[in-house]
């Protein structure tokens, strides 16, 4: 087990240098002039602000020394400077990070809540109302584009029947709290500021339910169709002969081994919780890194943009990953191999 | 026997189960009677198909929800079949221990075995501390003879060997000291020395602990051991019972004498192993009369007409119209 | 019944036993195949013929500025006095044709280099696999943000950014069907009779490989409709004033009080990936009636 870890952290590095390749010579490629971004369109003509500007931005080098530069930049966790804040892009992402991370891990608990919920009670109840109601729930989730959806749920809750406060994480009035973590809602409970930790909450569900809603679906499917499959072992048949009821063979027994296969799942739900939540944020001026990436990709910031995909790569990675050895450590047949 | 009170432990009668399938009932057993007294085993024999499990399962009501049961199960003075799923928790694994074919499928792979014996004892005595239930897990573990029992508990189904598997299972299945143990083909998963193992520890703990005991099994050479009463049965009726020695040497059906010649032969004559040609009926389209006609070769007409009772033919009982004829040949 | 087909033929006019034929083959279909299926016809039938349709000009002004639903405008109008109905109605114009060569690029692109990874196996096989490894480890809407942005914004480099991200799914895919293909009887037998292997590959494997890629492929074309429409609405598909669904939403998301500006398109994205989704799950659950 320790091997195989190993092996995977291994991977990791290789993997995020090819992915930085890749995006190193995308934005090499680029038929846009980069140029064009950093030097306003009437000063193209001088030839003094075109070559301090090349010079700056490392524009006047060749593409293998670029190259070179880049990662070893890269390696020290340098990103390059945004276009457009002119901050370094490690400055800008460190600071929006916890916005998106508070996001993320409030969509994947809403997410794995209600979809383990409801792929319990649609086996339970197989072919029953609950199934359908879910099936059609879970469809719904993952078919509404978030752009649309949380759109929607912003007019007829927030507008309409005044349920949730308007975008943003606190209101324009309401100082954040104390940086501990950077997650408004676990800091505020560490000062024990109650107030602030309700309205970062209040704000933080309505976008967290229209992003987890998008992967409730795959997991209701899979705890379904595992918890079906695992109810017709023999083993259920025994834990019910030994007396066990009802309740405590679908939750001692039959979940327990159907949330196996459903672990997987959670990598795969957190990729598509990284695409939605750039989406989300867009709409909910969330000040993460979704919204980053947004406007970087407006203003054709490429450092910015390349930065943001280096970082959810690597999020991607160490998901998987964290998934596969969740997987070793809840399956005792793996430890043995 | 060792009858000690009239009432028998297990008295069931008339016992039916439907399966409901696209377009109807298909019958799997078509009234079952079966008494079991205080300390007796009775051997439950057929082909697979024959309906000897599911009918054991429908008295334990662990048949998924598309089957249909009909009928009276009384244990120890209670219908099973009319309990609330509750009152039935008390009895199943308390009262009435069950045993499986394959111990590998039957035990939860991820839980250890001793978290799951611990389960079986908690689950029927809620005052029972944890300590305490591990120490008793341990300790059933080597009633059953399992060595190491203190390391051993902590491991999980997968490393087990299928003897150890089964010895497991029994020790759980027991570890309520339940009146009557219902063992499903418990050794036919098992290699052939494991087997003897096996059925010798269960007639221990028979002897040690009076448990009643219902033997589901294909072989009829496993019940000769340890059953003091066979029922044979064929598509989802008892088609022969009596002591085992008078079904053994006396049987009056054919179908028996089918599954006594399939037996290998004491003697160590190298015979070759006689099967009965022909398949079980389904159970949605059974022929009519006789559902063994088919496949007899002492079939006459009247066998076509209706389904034979169930009627006195010697020592035994027996569901044949030809059984008078049977009687002086052996089997 | 029989009289009547008789007479017809008799007639010469076959249509009856036509349109019968047709009717039957579709009574056999499960009715998830039926629904979805509808749903997508709407919208192929929309995008071939919209042009025609009694509706107000997309680009022009039709009306007063943010006007709700009314019985001129269906779904209202947007900030430029623009008819949502129609804008949302041609927008089909842009998506599937868009669904459409980016699915069948990624597969013609994934499967030809899964199927030559599988059957050449050894170094070739390494090499594009890590090629799909790499390129599956970005999470897919930004990678397509990158390569479109580096390409310039556009429908056209969206859709190429599209491709990118989208073939490496049936290069796995159909890598695992040949592998698993390969290896059955009568490609040995093949390969013993000394066959080449563009006729081995062709004749032999590649004919028994392609069930399971088209059924992704037709649930992948909602998905790819909902990308392309991320990409618009965050500025890097179509750009204004084209009426593509993603940008329209984009207009109305600044306005969110004027919910109808992004309803119609909303609800034209929505109904397109359920379209496809239940023509792709009622396709796979015909073909493969295991996995239900």
């Amino acid at each position: 087990m320790l091997r195989y870890i190993f092996r995977r952290l291994i991977a990791v590095p290789l993997l995020l240098l090819g992915v930085a390749t890749v995006a190193f010579f995308l934005s090499q490629t680029t038929r846009g002039d980069p140029l064009s971004a950093v030097v306003p369109e009437r000063q193209m003509n001088n030839p003094e602000i075109v070559a301090a500007a090349k010079e700056r931005w490392g524009l006047d080098k060749t593409l293998a020394e670029r190259y070179v530069i880049y990662v070893s930049n890269l390696a020290r966790g340098d990103l390059g400077t945004s276009f457009t804040t002119r901050r370094p892009v490690s400055a800008d992402l460190a600071e929006r990070l916890p916005a998106t991370f508070e996001l993320v891990l409030a969509a994947m608990t809403f997410a794995t809540v209600v979809g383990v919920g409801l792929g319990v009670l649609s086996a339970r109840y197989q072919n029953g109302p609950i199934d359908h109601f879910s099936r059609i729930f879970a469809l719904l989730g993952s078919s509404l584009p978030v752009f649309w959806s949380g759109l929607i749920l912003l007019y007829l809750l927030t507008v309409q029947l005044g349920w949730f406060p308007g975008p943003g994480r606190l209101s324009a009035h309401t100082p954040p709290p104390p940086p501990i973590t950077g997650l408004y809602t676990l800091d505020s409970l560490l000062t024990g500021n109650i107030p602030v930790f309700l309205e970062s909450l209040h704000r933080l569900m309505l976008p967290a339910i229209v992003l987890g809603w998008s992967v409730v679906g795959v997991i209701t499917r899979l705890v379904r169709s595992s918890l079906l499959e695992v109810l017709g072992q023999d083993y259920i048949r025994t834990a019910r002969a030994k007396g066990a009821l009802e309740g405590r063979v679908m939750i001692h027994h039959a979940l327990r081994n159907a949330l196996i296969p459903t672990l997987t799942i959670i990598g795969f739900a957190f990729a598509y919780l990284i695409t939605g939540a750039v989406l989300t944020e867009a709409v909910f001026s969330w000040p993460g890194i979704g919204s980053y990436a947004v406007s970087a990709a407006r203003a054709l910031d490429y450092p910015a943009i390349i930065g943001v995909t280096l970082l959810g790569s690597l999020a991607f990675l160490l998901a998987n990953l964290a998934t596969d050895i969740a997987y070793g450590l809840v399956n005792p047949k793996v430890k043995l191999q | 026997m060792m009858e000690q009170s009239k009432e028998p432990l297990l008295e069931v009668r008339d016992l039916r189960v439907d399966f409901r399938v696209p377009g109807g009932y298909a019958t799997a057993i078509r009234g079952v009677d079966l008494t079991v007294g205080r300390g007796e085993v009775v051997g439950l024999v057929g082909e697979s198909g024959s309906g000897k499990s599911i009918s054991m399962m429908a008295l334990l009501r662990l048949l998924p929800a598309a089957a249909r049961v009909s009928g009276i199960a009384r244990f120890d003075g209670v219908d099973l079949l009319s309990l609330s799923p509750r009152e039935l928790s008390h009895i199943r694994g308390g009262r009435i221990g069950m045993i499986f074919q394959d111990p590998l499928t039957a035990f939860n792979p991820v839980l250890t075995i001793g978290a799951q014996i611990v389960e079986a004892l908690q689950l029927h005595d809620r005052n029972l501390s944890g300590k305490a239930a591990w120490t008793r897990a341990v300790e059933l573990l080597a009633e059953v003879a399992i060595p190491e029992p203190g390391r051993r508990v902590h491991q999980y189904p997968h490393e087990f060997s299928g003897g150890m598997r089964q010895r497991a299972m029994i020790a759980m299945a027991i570890s309520n000291r339940p009146q009557l143990l219902i063992a499903d083909e418990p050794t036919t998963a098992l290699d052939v020395t494991v087997q003897a193992q096996i059925l010798e520890l269960l007639q221990r703990l028979r002897e040690e602990l009076n448990i009643g005991m219902i033997m589901i099994t294909h072989d009829l050479g496993v019940v000769a051991g340890i059953a003091d009463r066979v029922m044979v049965m064929y598509s989802g009726r008892v088609i022969e019972r009596g002591q085992v020695d008078d079904v053994f040497y006396a049987s009056r059906h054919p179908y028996t004498r089918g599954l006594l010649a399939a037996l290998p032969k004491l003697d160590g004559a190298r015979e070759a192993l006689v099967g009965i040609a022909g398949t079980p009926p389904s159970l949605i389209n059974r022929p009519a009369g006789c559902a063994f006609r088919p496949r007899c070769s002492h079939a006459e007409a009247v066998c076509a007409t209706a389904e034979p009772p169930l009627l006195r033919a010697g020592q035994l009982e027996s569901a044949c119209y030809v059984s008078d004829r049977l009687s002086g040949m052996t089997p | 019944m029989n009289t009547v087909t008789i007479e017809a033929r008799k007639d010469g006019r076959t249509k009856p036993g036509v349109i019968r034929r047709v009717l039957s083959l579709l009574a056999g279909l499960p009715p998830s195949v039926l629904f979805g299926g509808a749903i997508v016809l709407f919208w192929l039938v929309t995008a071939l013929t919209v042009q025609f349709w009694p509706l107000h000009d997309p680009l022009a002004l039709a009306g007063r500025r943010l006007q709700p639903p009314s019985a001129d405008h269906w779904l209202g109008t947007d900030a430029l006095g623009r008819d949502v109905l129609s804008r949302t109605l041609h927008g089909a114009i842009y998506s599937m044709p868009i669904a459409t060569i980016v699915v069948l690029a990624g597969v013609v692109i994934g499967a030809a280099l899964g199927a030559i990874a599988g059957y050449v196996g050894g170094k070739v096989d390494a090499a594009i696999m890590r090629l799909v490894d790499i390129t599956v480890a970005f999470p897919p809407i930004l990678l397509a943000m990158t390569i479109t942005a580096t390409l310039g914004p556009g429908i056209v480099n969206a859709a190429i950014a599209m491709i990118i991200v989208w073939w490496p799914i049936y290069a796995r895919l159909m890598r695992a069907q040949v592998l698993e293909v390969k290896e059955r009887e009568h490609v040995e037998a093949a390969i013993a009779g000394g066959a080449g292997h563009i006729r081995i590959l062709g004749i032999h494997i590649l004919p028994l490989c392609w069930a399971p890629i088209l059924i992704n492929a037709t649930m992948d074309f909602g998905q790819v409709v909902l990308l392309a429409a991320s990409l618009s609405f965050v500025g890097l598909g179509a750009t204004p004033p084209t009426p593509e669904w993603g940008s329209m939403i984009y207009d109305g998301a600044s306005r969110f009080y004027s919910w109808w500006i992004a309803f119609g398109p909303g609800m034209a994205i929505l109904t397109l990936v359920l379209g496809f989704s239940f023509l792709g799950d009622g396709l796979r659950d015909y073909f493969d009636p295991k996995s239900q």
